[in-house]
């Protein structure tokens, strides 16, 4: 889970453009969008892209994310139990 | 009434250089444009996390937009913006084509096109400085100073705006050419397309 967590911080960075942003400066618990990371709704569906070309998990539903997304450990957790690759 | 306009402060970005009213602010060889970009970001001293999300294209309206807004005396925010290029949003319709172009690995990325149209960099510089007014952006083959002219100074005297940020704004792969200028009701040069078209050749 600890690798999973770190990989998903190194791609958010990369497949957000976050070049202002370190890996040490994202904790694993602290909300991606609002005050957190301060992402926004594009962000959010690049997510979801992410999800499904890397992780085999195809989002029906854009609203789902809310929940998915809520943080760095949130997200390891739903990916543990739902890829497929 | 005094029909009277000027070229208030203008801005050249290309050949590794960054030029604001005559003078060279950047002078440094640079083989990526993202790094270029970037470089100028820094030594401008812009704090504006999204810049990074930006299109090559917006990158490069948007710091010679800053350079020029920044520097000028003008309080008002009652600015139209007026650009004009021959490459539309080229570079960034190529990207999203090449996302799209293998239906066994289709992952267009919503952050690539959301950029394949070229006025959506007159959107980051009015939501950077809150601009809220008359925008368009054109395409031509050249830099047309005649019709920037016309059409800035008909939207300054018509009354819809209080000064105009204009000029050209081109990306295409690793070619590029920014000439942004403000034109307002105060100022030194005359505001009319000779000038234009002089500060842009130099």
């Amino acid at each position: 889970m600890e690798e999973l967590k770190l990989e998903l911080k190194e791609k958010i960075i990369e497949n957000l453009n976050l070049e202002d942003v370190e890996l040490s400066e994202i904790a694993d618990d602290e909300p991606l969008f609002g005050d957190g990371l301060g992402l926004d709704s594009i962000d959010a569906l690049e997510l979801i892209v992410m999800l499904d070309k890397d992780y085999g998990i195809k989002l029906s539903d854009p609203k789902l994310g809310k929940a998915i997304f809520e943080s760095v450990e949130v997200m390891a957790k739903y990916i543990v139990e739902n890829r497929n690759k | 009434m005094n029909n009277k306009l000027y070229i208030q402060d203008y801005c050249t970005i290309k050949d590794n250089k960054v030029i604001l009213n005559g003078k060279i602010i950047f002078d440094e060889d640079t083989k990526e444009l993202k790094d270029l970009f970037k470089k100028i970001y820094k030594i401008l001293n812009i704090k504006y996390s999204k810049f990074f999300k930006m299109d090559n294209l917006s990158k490069l309206a948007f710091l010679a937009s800053d350079l020029i807004l920044k520097n000028t005396e003008l309080e008002s925010k009652n600015i139209g913006i007026v650009f004009s290029n021959s490459a539309s949003s080229l570079d960034t319709d190529r990207q999203h084509q090449e996302s799209i172009n293998d239906i066994n690995n289709y992952f267009p990325s919503p952050a690539v096109f959301v950029y394949t149209l070229p006025n959506i960099g007159i959107g980051e510089i009015s939501i950077r400085n809150q601009l809220k007014n008359e925008n368009a952006f054109f395409i031509f083959e050249k830099y047309n100073a005649d019709f920037h002219h016309i059409y800035e100074s008909s939207l300054i005297l018509s009354n819809k705006c209080e000064a105009v940020l204009g000029g050209w704004v081109n990306l295409d792969r690793d070619n590029y050419d920014a000439f942004l200028y403000l034109i307002t009701k105060d100022g030194k040069m005359s505001h009319s397309a000779k000038n234009l078209l002089k500060l842009y050749k130099n």
